[in-house]
């Protein structure tokens, strides 16, 4: 196909053809950065808990007024969601992954750096590992005689001595931190020190997100020997098949009701559901991404075929001439499909530079990673068959100029 | 002549219904998008006390130990109960309130009611002259209420409405849990946006709380407290003497030279606990007015600034679609334009003819955008989050929405109708 035409034609429409070039190259600035968002949340919302998912349920009380010997009044409720029929494994913990509120802790490497090496969440609970379903692979899990209660470790950690064994003496920590911390070595009886608090590694485990602040290290977790106390914000966890998890969920609600009346449930849900709260900002800001790059591609195409329109509309007598002269309808054909192509490239050419200009900002902004290569390869094949999509249609008009055009005058 | 180029227009547009209505569709996405964006980021971006923000500031104090010092750091969020407390009673402000968040169980008298938990802010008297709080019934406590502890409270209306039916509760009695406390005023309509005075609450847009005690009562009843709460040296059970910063401290300074005033306090303050080694590190302190404060905070969510950024990107490609089609639309009109210029219509009478034309398009574009920005901002009320339910459109954004549109239909217009003016009458004549 001769270009040397199709330029000095274009030459004759700068303004527009500057026109087409430009919202190309900005429909696919924006499409690609979409898109690279796009992929990002969903990276987030499937981002791997670590725990059974899909068969634990939680509930959360809050007492109406002081409960006198919450410790023994705990063991009573934990004793009774186990009698549950379903129920595989109870616990009471402190908090839970994708949750409304955070405990954390700064770590240290030795008790005299300055600075905290890491800070990290706090997940404790009697029993907890199990019923989360957390994967261990070294190591071993928390065991009964590990466990503080938190009374107990409070009014220690109140006197100050580092030393004292009523502090936790040893916890399980996520396989990303152990390859934070000490990076292909063996974690195993290291020792990590909260204070001056020495405590020391017995288990990794394969995955566990941290609640909410995913930002500083999705799963910068660590599970520590307390036993919980209900109230002041824990939460009871119970482990059960998938299809049992409604029927567990009214039955552990009335059984805690028997046992204590004086109680305000704050939360009761399955963890599907705890997922799908905690995401539904990625999902709306999902939703309205994909919107505007379907809207844009389509603003796009259409802008394409009305100026395609235009263009053939105009040129109809010099159609009619050059068939006249012996061009072919394919001719004809490839001369439109041919001069759309070479404005997408341009386009697409400029959209690529103003992609990473965009990607440049959002990383200074939004600390988002750098645009992936593959982008530009995929934005640029998806904006040429856009285009060429679009010019089919006054394209094919245009082809079906008849010659005689020509010899008409207007 | 203004009525004849609008027919002449109208009867153009006609001529191409699908284009036209191409156009006006892109046009009216283009500011739809951006208005249902822009104003959420206005609505969320605003000022919450208008009038009244600029005098009210907070005070921010250094009080951690060395371990894990950095230079040039900012000092914590919130205060200790000890420096808060000593803030408080120095009175050094025009007014002061000392305060922090908190969950309380509700007992309804009524036995058909069942208890439940309310939000509730634990804080000191001034909070309400200080933050401009409108009463429905009764009055706020004292100060002498907060140093003997009483057992008041005030309650928002909402909380009013559901246990009284709206009636005057005032000297009634609220049952929290174990403990009694008698309502000595009620809220009206308050709802200052974000939630300024705690912004760790509810992702910064929290519906106000619907119980307020006196902070020395809700320690003495051993009520919860919620919010942030950030520690260090490892000692924390009592937090009225735990290395634990949890309290929110808001002062009024009702000149410069007072706001001036108060930052040297704050530094004296500073250097005095340092002598006294209750500090230890460097006098560190900030006094940052509210929109200051919640500029630092970046309230604001992030993702809301993205959607703004992009809803203009597509305002952007949207423009430019429209004009293309439209200069491609006007330059094939040229030797219709030729023949009138030949017969003696001058550049000005063509160029205004065109931008009526451009102009109507990009008037009809900017109501419908303003109808889908409704229907942009309805869909964002749909949401789950905090700040969804403020998603309206108000006067100011109104007229912005006025102005994008007209500005959006010149923009639009101006350079096809400039180009289209630009022909030599004769070639026209003669290319035919």
């Amino acid at each position: 196909m001769e270009i040397r035409p199709i330029l000095s034609t274009l030459g004759r429409h700068k303004v527009t053809a500057w026109l087409v070039i430009i919202e190309i190259a900005l429909t696919c600035a924006i499409v690609c950065n979409a898109v690279f968002l796009i992929s990002q949340r969903i990276e987030r919302m499937n981002m791997v808990s670590g725990i059974a998912e899909h068969e634990l349920v939680e509930i959360q009380l809050a007492n109406l007024g002081i409960r006198p010997d919450a410790r023994a009044r705990t063991q009573e409720d934990l004793a009774a969601l186990r009698q549950l029929p379903g129920v595989t494994q109870v616990s009471l913990a402190n908090q839970m992954p994708f949750s409304s509120s955070e405990t954390n802790n700064s770590l240290k490497l030795d008790p005299t750096q300055k600075l905290p090496t890491l800070t990290v969440a706090m997940y404790w609970g009697e029993n907890l590992a199990q019923t989360m379903g957390t994967q261990l692979v070294a190591g071993r899990n928390l065991r009964e005689d590990d466990f503080r209660d938190i009374d107990a470790v409070d009014k220690a950690a109140g006197a100050g001595d580092p030393n004292d064994k009523a502090l936790p003496q040893v916890m399980v920590i996520t396989r990303a931190v152990a390859d934070k911390l000490w990076p292909g070595e063996n974690p195993l009886g290291r020792l990590i020190y909260f204070g001056k608090t020495p405590e020391t590694v017995v288990g990794v485990v394969a995955h566990l997100v941290r609640p909410r602040s995913l930002l500083q290290g999705a799963e910068f977790s660590f599970l520590v020997p307390i036993r919980s106390v209900a109230g002041d914000g824990s939460i009871y966890l119970l482990r059960t098949a998938p299809e049992d998890r409604q029927r567990v969920l009214k039955a552990a609600l009335a059984a805690l009701k028997v046992l204590d009346p004086r109680r305000v449930v704050i939360e009761k849900r399955t963890f599907d559901d705890v997922r799908s709260e905690f995401f539904q900002n990625d999902r709306a800001m999902t939703g309205l991404l994909v919107g505007v790059c379907v809207a844009l591609l389509v603003v796009t195409a259409l802008g394409i075929v009305g100026l395609g329109s235009f263009w053939v509309a105009q040129r109809r007598r010099t159609i009619g001439v050059r068939r006249a002269l012996g061009a072919t309808r394919a001719n004809i054909l490839h001369y439109f499909q041919t001069e759309n192509f070479l404005l997408a490239t341009i386009g697409i050419a400029i959209g690529m530079v103003l992609a990473f200009a965009i990607n440049l900002f959002l990383m200074l902004h939004y600390e988002l990673p750098r645009l992936p290569g593959i982008y530009f390869p995929v934005g640029a094949v998806l904006l040429w068959s856009i285009g060429q999509l679009a010019v089919l249609g006054p394209a094919l008009r245009a082809a079906a100029v008849p010659p005689v055009v020509a010899t008409r005058s207007v | 002549m203004f009525g004849y180029y609008l027919d002449m227009a109208l009867h153009s547009l006609k001529r191409n219904r699908m284009l036209t209505a191409l156009m006006v569709l892109a046009i009216a996405l283009g500011i739809g998008a951006s208005m249902t964006t822009l104003t959420v980021l206005h609505v969320l971006s605003g000022d919450p006390l208008p009038g009244t923000s600029q005098t009210l500031f907070y005070p921010q104090l250094e009080p951690r130990d060395m371990d894990g010092y950095q230079p040039a750091e900012e000092p914590p969020d919130q205060l200790t109960w000890i420096d808060g407390m000593n803030l408080l009673h120095a009175k050094r402000a025009d007014r002061q309130a000392l305060m922090t968040g908190g969950r309380v169980p509700v007992q309804p008298a009524q036995p058909s009611m069942d208890p439940f938990y309310s939000d509730a802010r634990y804080t000191t008297a001034d909070f309400f002259p200080m933050f401009k709080v409108p009463m429905l019934y009764g009055r706020p406590w004292s100060y002498a209420d907060d140093d003997s502890k009483a057992r008041v409270a005030v309650i928002s209306s909402k909380l009013n409405d559901k246990l009284f039916s709206g009636r005057d509760s005032t000297g009634q009695t609220l049952l929290l849990g174990d403990s009694a406390v008698r309502i000595v005023g009620v809220l009206d309509r308050w709802r200052p946006n974000p939630h300024f005075y705690d912004v760790n609450i509810g992702g910064s847009y929290a519906q106000t709380e619907d119980v307020f005690l006196p902070l020395s009562t809700s320690r003495d009843l051993k009520l919860a407290n919620s919010g942030m709460m950030n520690c260090w040296g490892g000692h924390n059970d009592h937090l009225e003497i735990a290395p634990c910063t949890w309290l929110q401290f808001w002062v009024q300074l009702d000149s410069p030279a007072k706001a001036a005033a108060y930052r040297q306090y704050l530094t004296h303050y500073s250097q005095e606990q340092k002598g006294l080694g209750r500090f230890q590190r460097p006098a560190n302190v900030r006094l940052r007015d509210l929109m200051g404060w919640l500029d630092y905070q970046q309230v604001v969510p992030s993702d809301v600034r993205l959607q703004t950024w992009l809803a203009f990107g597509f305002l952007l490609v949207c423009l430019v679609n429209t004009v293309g089609l439209m200069l491609a639309k006007f330059m094939r009109r040229a030797g219709e334009l030729g023949v009138r210029r030949a017969l003696g219509a001058s550049k000005r009478a063509l160029f205004l003819q065109l931008l009526v034309e451009s102009g109507v398009i990009g008037l009809s574009g900017g109501v419908c955008g303003l109808l889908l920005a409704f229907l942009g901002l309805w869909l964002v009320r749909q949401r789950a989050s905090s700040y969804a339910a403020l998603a309206h459109l108000d006067l100011s954004m109104l007229l912005t929405t006025f102005l994008l549109a007209i500005g959006a239909s010149l923009i639009a217009g101006l350079l096809p109708a400039w180009r289209a003016c630009q022909i030599t009458p004769a070639l026209q004549l003669k290319s035919n």
